[in-house]
């Protein structure tokens, strides 16, 4: 086989890829075959093993025993191992859900209420989180056009990501209250005659705490999504006579689908999850289902923490997939 | 072409818009913490609300001394530690996972799912299920084992997503040649892949020592005896809120900031040298 042969084998367009970028060819004859006994590169066994063995004791195995903890017997202190499904009673239905005769006949138990509470919080701020970051990574993207520009602007307003996000829901202290800020500034443009009470320990201040906390994390995918699109077919519509809305709707809103679609799962699941800021701005006058785990944890039920974990997280399973099903990320990744 | 100056000034409004949009959302991201920030420089009879009575170092200086906390700078030291390790350790499996995602291999979808799960997974479970564990299996929890455990989990999906960006635009052919000069596996990774990713590993290694820094959630549960400085920030929350609290928040925020100055420092001199 000549030199041009060989070389012309090694770069065939049938050549194996990767999952990411071009993996090198693999060679083949006889004479490549003793150069290359194996594929080029260190064994992906040994590049995967750490972080697998990693993940499956520290992120699947506690998952895996939340669910199983979940049906043990609470011996107050502790837990023994059983399988009772008392824990889910428990959590679904109160004693007189049953009993016409009770007062609570057919009322959702507190832990339902409070993963539904917990849930329209996060649909809540999830869509003001997409109003307000929706226009910002747009005019990021597509206004400012000098790069240099484009990375500084990006880089300010992510950077509060990197910062402590519990003491980020502490600087919220000195806006809420009757003394508040908002409260000071409203009074003082005179849009209202006297200090407001909604602006400290209510629902009010939890969802806008929760919106400036995580606002970050749907900016930076919807920005990447629309950074991504071809300025060419924006270019060719126009010369086509489509006017911006048009050009919005049939090309800019659809492309950038995937990144609207990141950025809400990880709104979604953060928020979930939150148990933080529902102390530190919400006074701890209500619960999410994240202070009940750790209320229940703290006090030694530890099957009937698991078993709102396990609920919550279900929940948020079928949030994830429900957002999957809509939108197919599979082409940001 | 009057059209044309038409057309140009609309754009010219839209833009100013925008302009407009991104101050007041500026303050709205910033404006708490600025607030926060001031009001550290309380006079020592303030609150934790405006107005300032007085301007005082008053709170930066109970910060440096006995706190009702505890050992502030223990905590510090703690969480310093941790994060580096963090750091060092998202840096190695992220760039290792990334290179054996050049390749095809069985279970590559499955792998990828588990490392995503750990940026999808609540700090609050993961910290009850592994507490939980640790707990029936009789082992004690602490910040330099179990916290480690944790917030390595919650670190390596991002430096995995940096390092996964860094290859996606890796030319092969570079390595190709070194191997086909005869270079053995090592010789190749020391002299040309690393170089060129190096830009890539410090970046990944930026996410894993400020989100190790900052975390809370995950290591609730997990730090034993010893507090890591975010621990201490919760736990100063229960008791009376004071503008010590304010002036620790602001020293933290300084420091993570000038952290990010730093790494975004390192990381353009040696993109630079890579390029």
């Amino acid at each position: 086989m000549t030199t041009i042969e060989s070389y012309a084998k090694l770069t065939d367009a049938a050549a194996p890829r990767g999952l990411i970028g071009s993996a090198p060819p693999v060679a083949t004859g006889a004479e490549a075959k003793r150069k290359y006994r194996r594929e080029p590169g260190f064994p992906v066994a040994i590049l995967i093993a750490p972080a697998t063995l990693w993940l499956v004791v520290f992120l699947l195995l506690p998952l895996i025993s939340i669910f199983i903890f979940s049906f043990w017997k609470s011996t107050g202190h502790g837990m023994t191992p059983a399988f009772t499904i008392e824990n889910y009673r428990a959590f679904f239905v109160t004693d007189g859900f049953f009993d016409p005769a009770k007062s609570d006949f057919l009322t959702p138990s507190v832990f339902i209420r409070t993963l539904w509470l917990t849930f329209r919080f996060t649909i809540t701020t999830m869509a003001i989180c997409l109003i307000l970051a929706y226009p910002m990574a747009y005019f990021l993207s597509m206004q400012v056009q000098d790069f240099k520009w484009q990375l500084a602007l990006f880089l300010l307003v992510m950077v509060p990501f990197w910062t402590s996000y519990l003491i980020r829901a502490v600087a919220w202290l000195p806006m809420l209250g009757r003394q508040g800020l908002i409260n000071e500034f409203l009074v003082g443009i005179g849009a209202i005659d006297e200090p407001l009470s909604f602006f400290l320990y209510s629902e009010f201040s939890y969802t806008m705490a929760l919106v400036q906390l995580y606002v970050v994390l749907a900016v930076g995918p919807i920005f990447f999504s629309l950074a991504k699109i071809d300025r060419t077919l924006l270019e060719a519509a126009r010369d086509m006579g489509a006017t911006p809305f048009q050009i919005f709707r049939e090309i800019i809103a659809p492309l950038s689908l995937p990144g609207v679609a990141i950025g809400m799962i990880f709104i979604f699941v953060a928020v979930m999850g939150e148990f933080a800021t529902a102390v530190v701005v919400y006074g701890g006058k209500a619960s999410t289902t994240g202070t009940v785990i750790l209320t229940y944890y703290v006090t030694g039920n530890y099957p009937f923490a698991a078993v709102n974990a396990f609920m919550l997280m279900v929940a948020m399973m079928m949030g994830v997939v429900i957002i999957l099903r809509l939108v197919d990320i599979r082409k940001e990744l | 072409m009057a059209r044309s100056t038409a057309e140009s000034r609309r754009k010219a409004r839209i833009k100013a818009g925008f302009s407009i949009y991104y101050v007041i959302f500026f303050i709205f991201v910033y404006g708490p913490m600025f607030a926060m920030f001031t009001l550290s420089f309380q006079g020592p009879r303030g609150g934790v609300t405006f107005p300032m009575r007085g301007f005082s170092f008053y709170w930066w200086e109970k910060l440096t001394g006995p706190s009702a906390v505890g050992d502030l700078k223990a905590s510090l030291v703690r969480s310093l530690i941790l994060a580096v390790i963090v750091m060092i350790i998202t840096a190695l499996f992220s760039t290792m996972l990334a290179m054996a995602f050049r390749k095809r291999f069985r279970g590559s979808g499955a792998l990828f799912y588990a490392v995503m799960a750990g940026l999808m997974v609540p700090g609050t479970l993961l910290s009850l299920g592994l507490a939980t564990m640790l707990r029936q299996v009789g082992i004690p929890p602490n910040w330099w084992s179990s916290g480690l455990a944790v917030h390595v989990v919650w670190t390596l999906p991002f430096g995995f997503l940096v390092m996964m960006a860094v290859f996606n635009r890796f030319d092969a052919r570079l390595e190709e040649a070194a191997r086909d000069m005869g270079a053995d596996e090592w010789t190749v990774f020391k002299e040309i892949t690393l170089p060129l990713i190096l830009p890539g590993i410090v970046a990944a290694g930026l996410f894993g020592f400020t989100l190790s820094y900052d975390e809370f959630a995950r290591t609730t549960l997990l730090s034993g005896a010893q507090n890591t400085l975010p621990l201490d920030i919760n736990a100063s929350l229960t008791q009376r809120v004071q503008p010590t609290l304010f002036a620790l928040g602001t020293a933290s925020t300084i420091f993570s900031l000038l952290m990010i100055g730093m790494f975004i420092v390192i990381y353009t001199i040696l993109y630079r040298r890579s390029h």
